[in-house]
């Protein structure tokens, strides 16, 4: 039988990144679709405990390596062992969120198995050896449907398009296997992590997001956020001024993020920035311009200073609780 | 100092995309093309590094007889020289990568710089790609820790940083949840994330310049790799209209809405 392979990814604080459970769940989507076994991987200093946590996701086969030199993510380091137990299982697909870690990582997996591979993909269709999956393109202006025609073919997952895999109840096997190391020409030197109280942006259930409208005054953004149990996000705009942090960019180059509730203020509405938060269930836009283009794609949309708008919301809100 | 960049010809990101109706292709009338805006950060980033380490900036493309726009783009920019991978059609990763493969090996640059995606396909795979075929160690998503509106940067240091030996590069790169700092031995392959630099505006003396610096026209024949698609983009839709949404006056109104209507406060 053949086998869909996903990578499982570990944080650099230990945890398993959620996003990998949607990932494993689109993985399970493929695997009954092409008639196939999901089998995970999971290269970690330390597995055991996540591939505990792994092993009601739907699985068949959780192969685990360990090995310090995992600690830190290394392209170079991972990419030789996936492709290399890709091999040695015959799989013919491989997998995983299309994260920061996901992107750099598949593609050399892929060049390694001399596969094609289709980044992103929001849809898997057809069925047995006629699969071909959907992906954006052009910042999500149109989406493709591809197919890969090598005998392995490599995908990347986007996290929002897919629910996460749950306590499908069955125990996955776990398979320790000992990897060949090679020796890397990089070296991870540092990791400066931005750290939050806030829930993951990708992860949240409502996003609040800021645009150069602020001016780079975030407290309004941030004292909503915290009333909803929001993530913040902002534009890219804001990132390049050194406003917020890098990390909470929205967009077809930033997060792509799909909330249940998603507040836009002060963001114009570019289609870079829509690629990102289209997705979202309900889209709020706040902004001074009537003609933004943000309104176009809002449910709601409040033509108003922002500055007015948010202490004002925040307060009916709270009369709501 | 050697470094090669690429420099993709994508549709201008202001541009209208419209799927034709019957989902083969786009709807090219009136496009404007560009440079990939990732690819232009990339060779701003290789003129800085240039400039730093006396060295030399060679710029490639791959595609039809209108990349040449794109080579003069990076020419009136301030690279040296440039190179044409003349092919028509479609090409995938594994075939991009594989001609760029045999320019590296032609060329023996010590860095080569690519975007970490490009705007119209948003595939970001083709650095990863060529890291791998040969050999060499990888740092994509390279950005900067300061602000693009710093005096850093309006002084044109680059982010990617030479050792002292000049045996390595410092990349400082952005992931999930923060930024990434690797060193990468040489010869390396680096891709731009967008925070990296603010590319320079080519100058009218530099434009002019551009005219004459030469442009190597190279064939994927000649340069012995085949590349015939392992892909099929077997058609083309647009995303489904969300529906068209409402105006509200006031506050009052977007609270209720949200209660009672959306149900999500
Ligand atoms: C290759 C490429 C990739 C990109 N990737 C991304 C991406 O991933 N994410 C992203 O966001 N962008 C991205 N962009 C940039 C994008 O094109 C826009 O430039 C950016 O999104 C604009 O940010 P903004 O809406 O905050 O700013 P602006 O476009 O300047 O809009 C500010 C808005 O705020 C409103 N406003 C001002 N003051 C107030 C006030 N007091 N109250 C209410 N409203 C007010 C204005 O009316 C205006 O609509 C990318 C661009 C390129 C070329
Ligand atoms: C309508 C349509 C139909 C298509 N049909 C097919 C098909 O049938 N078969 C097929 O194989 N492909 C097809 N493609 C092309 C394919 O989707 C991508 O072009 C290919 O996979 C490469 O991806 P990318 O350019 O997005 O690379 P990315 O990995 O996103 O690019 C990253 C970087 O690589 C460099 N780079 C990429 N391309 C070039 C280049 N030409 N010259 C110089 N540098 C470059 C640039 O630095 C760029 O920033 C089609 C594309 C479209 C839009």
């Amino acid at each position: 039988m053949s086998i869909v392979l996903i990578v499982a990814e570990q944080q650099p604080d230990g945890n398993l990144r959620k996003a990998s459970l949607n990932a494993i769940a689109a993985g399970k989507q493929l695997a009954d679709k092409a008639g196939a076994e999901l089998h995970l991987v999971l290269l970690s200093k330390d597995p055991s405990r996540l591939a505990e946590e792994l092993k009601g996701t739907g699985a068949k086969v959780i192969h685990t390596a360990a090995a310090p030199e995992f600690e830190h993510y290394l392209a170079e380091v991972y990419a030789p062992v996936v492709a290399g137990l890709a091999q040695e299982l015959k799989a013919s697909f491989v997998g995983a969120a299309s994260t920061a870690q996901g992107k750099d990582l598949l593609p050399r997996v892929a060049a390694r198995l001399k596969a094609a591979m289709a980044t992103d993909i929001t849809g898997i269709n057809g069925s047995g050896a006629d699969i071909t999956f959907t992906r954006p393109m052009w910042a999500g202006n149109v989406f493709a449907e591809v197919k890969l025609t090598t005998p392995v073919q490599v995908i990347s997952i986007r996290a929002t398009e897919f629910s996460p895999a749950a306590g499908a109840g069955a125990s996955a096997e776990v398979k320790s296997f000992q990897p060949k190391l090679e020796a890397s020409k990089t070296k991870f030197v540092s990791f400066n992590e931005v750290k939050s109280a806030r829930p993951e942006l990708t992860e949240a259930s409502v996003v609040v997001s800021g645009g150069r409208g602020t001016k780079g005054d975030f407290k309004e953004i941030e004292a909503l956020a915290d009333l909803l149990g929001a993530a913040v996000g902002a534009s890219r705009a804001v990132c390049d001024a050194g406003w917020v942090p890098n990390d909470l960019q929205v967009g077809q180059t930033g997060k792509v993020v799909a909330p249940k509730l998603y507040i836009a203020a002060g963001i114009s509405g570019a289609i870079q920035h829509l690629a990102g938060m289209k997705s979202s269930k309900t889209i709020v836009a706040i902004n001074k311009d009537p003609e933004a283009p943000i309104f176009q794609v809002a449910d709601y949309g409040l033509v108003d200073d922002l500055f007015k708008v948010l202490p004002a919301l925040r307060e009916s809100i709270q009369k709501l609780k | 100092m050697k470094i090669l960049v690429t420099a993709k010809r994508v549709e201008d990101p202001e541009s209208k995309i419209k799927v034709k109706p019957d989902g083969s292709d786009i709807v090219k009338e009136g496009l404007k093309y560009k440079i990939n805006p990732f690819d232009e950060i990339g060779v701003e980033e290789g003129l800085r590094l240039a400039a730093k380490h006396t060295g030399e900036v060679v710029v490639v493309s791959i595609g039809g007889k209108e990349v040449q726009e794109q080579l003069r783009h990076a020419l009136a920019m301030g690279a040296n020289r440039a190179i044409w991978v003349n092919h028509t059609g479609p090409l995938d990763q594994l075939g991009i990568a594989g001609l760029l493969q045999k320019v590296a090996e032609k060329e023996k640059p010590d860095v080569v710089l690519l975007g970490k995606q490009s705007i119209d396909d948003d595939q970001n795979q083709v650095g990863q790609y060529l890291a791998e075929f040969l050999g060499w160690g990888q740092a994509t998503f390279a950005s900067k820790v300061e602000s693009l509106e710093s005096d850093q940067e309006k002084n044109k240091v680059p982010a990617v940083v030479l050792s002292a030996d000049k045996k390595s590069v410092q990349v400082v790169r952005e992931v999930d949840n923060g930024l990434a700092t690797l060193e990468v031995q040489l010869p390396a392959v680096i891709t731009t994330d967008l925070r990296l630099n603010q590319p320079r505006y080519a100058s009218l003396p530099g434009i002019m310049k551009a005219k004459s610096k030469p442009i190597e026209e190279l064939t994927p024949a000649g340069l012995g790799v085949d590349v015939a698609p392992k892909i099929q983009v077997l058609k083309l839709a647009s995303p489904p209209a969300r529906k068209a949404g409402i105006k509200v006056p006031d506050v009052a109104t977007l609270v209720e809405k949200l209660h009672n209507e959306a149900k999500v406060v």
